[in-house]
């Protein structure tokens, strides 16, 4: 189980290191979002500060949006997809490599980069890392629910679209729970109750966001 | 013929609107090849890939060894190899790499040596290295072809092998297939080439020599 994991992940990996633009594209969307807001918004400190978590969110949210529909659109047209459909092991296996490539392309460079813009917005030492936390507990879900959704639109003219208005209002309690627990460790109360709910909600994709996917290429397949 | 491992049972397909077969039963044991003909649009993509289950039949059964396929989807993937109309190549990664990325999941242990013998096999031993996407039309069909050399499946599913590849390379792809087919394994493959098996069962198919319309007994299969 671990080789097909593995096997899978490594495939994925070595074909976005032969395109290295779309990884690129990703990172520095996320980048330049984020920047923009300090500029249009001005050297408030105290108004930076306080929006800081939402608009990182907000933005990685965006920029994972970005690659999903390349997620298994790919795969589908040179049909590859289907080969790997009558590979003899479980197909939610082979969904969840490709998830985990997509989270270390798409979503681990986020996490990296996170602590570098947080400082544009004049957070310090607790809150950086409380971002990168809920970053690196929140954008794993991203691609875990954002898999549903491109497997669901697969092959549908204007996919990109629909796919964004399927999962980004799956996305909100990950926003919500991402921003709520930087938020609260500014102002002091403790961030537990929102981290051990993303955990949660992590777990929870983790063991179902796969099947579902799985069942939906299958439907899309055909 | 001994003992049916493969038997389609009353299958009818359906696409969008269009019933493309209906009635269809046919069973093929080791050491056989069935050759599906039939005109552009009668269904033979759709029946291999029914058999292959990437397509829900309308109704009838599919059954390897006695039991229906979509209940036992990881034991007949590992006898099953289909090859479609798309070459099933990732273009940016070199021919060996793709065949590497498939043996693995499917669970053979292929020595990097095997791989290479089988591309050269199918004479593509100067583009080892090279991505897929820098070959011609042909090639790429000989890349997807050396899977057929790796994996040790008992049942062949071809669409069209034979299309872009050159007089040498259809001459050697009957080979291989005449080899399986000797060697007890199954083929199944539509082409409008003709290919002839000395050993093993030959059987023919003909798909949609009925007219459209009716609905009964649109194929035909005879045996050889």
């Amino acid at each position: 189980m671990l080789a097909t994991l593995r096997c899978m992940v490594m495939r994925d990996l070595t074909l976005a290191m032969r395109h290295r633009s779309d990884v690129l594209t990703t990172v520095f969307f996320f980048i330049i979002v984020v920047s923009l807001f300090p500029l249009g918004v001005g050297p408030e400190a105290a108004l930076l500060k306080e929006m800081a978590a939402g608009v990182v969110w907000v933005a990685a949210l965006l920029a994972s949006m970005l690659s999903l529909t390349r997620l298994f659109a790919d795969d589908y047209n040179d049909g590859t997809l289907e080969q790997l459909l009558l590979v003899p092991q479980p197909l939610s296996l082979i969904v969840l490599g490709k998830v985990l490539a997509h989270w270390i392309i798409s979503g681990l460079p986020l996490v990296v980069m996170s602590p570098l813009l947080g400082l544009q917005f004049g957070l310090e030492g607790d809150e950086l890392m409380m971002l990168m936390v809920t970053l690196l507990l929140g954008t794993p879900v991203l691609s875990l629910l954002g898999a549903i959704g491109a497997a669901l639109t697969l092959g549908l003219r204007g996919g990109g679209v629909l796919v964004s208005l399927l999962v980004l209002p799956l996305y909100i309690p990950v926003l919500i729970f991402g921003a709520g627990a930087v938020t609260a460790s500014a102002a002091g109360m403790g961030a537990d109750g929102h981290l051990s709910l993303m955990g949660a909600i992590l777990l929870l994709a983790l063991v179902l966001a796969p099947w579902a996917s799985a069942a939906a290429l299958r439907i899309s397949v055909e | 013929m001994d003992k049916a491992l493969l038997e389609i049972r009353e299958l009818e397909c359906v696409r969008g609107d269009k019933q493309l077969f209906k009635g269809l039963s046919f069973s093929l044991g080791a050491g056989s090849l069935l050759h599906v003909h039939g005109p552009n649009g009668s269904g033979k993509t759709t029946l291999l890939r029914a058999i292959a289950g990437l397509v829900l039949q309308e109704s009838g059964e599919i059954c390897w060894n006695g039991e229906q396929i979509s209940r036992q989807k990881d034991e007949f993937n590992r006898e099953l190899l289909y090859l479609g109309h798309h070459y099933g190549l990732k273009f940016e990664l070199t021919g060996y790499e793709n065949l590497k990325v498939f043996a693995n999941l499917s669970g053979s242990d292929i020595s990097e040596h095997e791989v290479e013998a089988a591309l050269m096999r199918f004479g593509l031993a100067h583009c080892v290295e090279l991505p897929v996407k820098v070959l011609s039309q042909g090639q790429k069909r000989r890349v997807a072809l050396a899977r057929l050399l790796l994996q040790p499946s008992k049942l062949w599913i071809l669409d069209e092998p034979f299309v872009a590849l050159d007089a040498a390379a259809v001459e050697l792809l009957l080979d291989v297939i005449k080899a399986h087919v000797a060697a007890g394994g199954m083929v199944i493959l539509t082409t409008h080439q003709e290919v002839a098996v000395e050993v093993g069962s030959l059987q023919h198919l003909h798909l949609g020599q009925a007219q459209p319309a009716q609905t009964s007994q649109a194929a035909v299969a005879e045996q050889h």
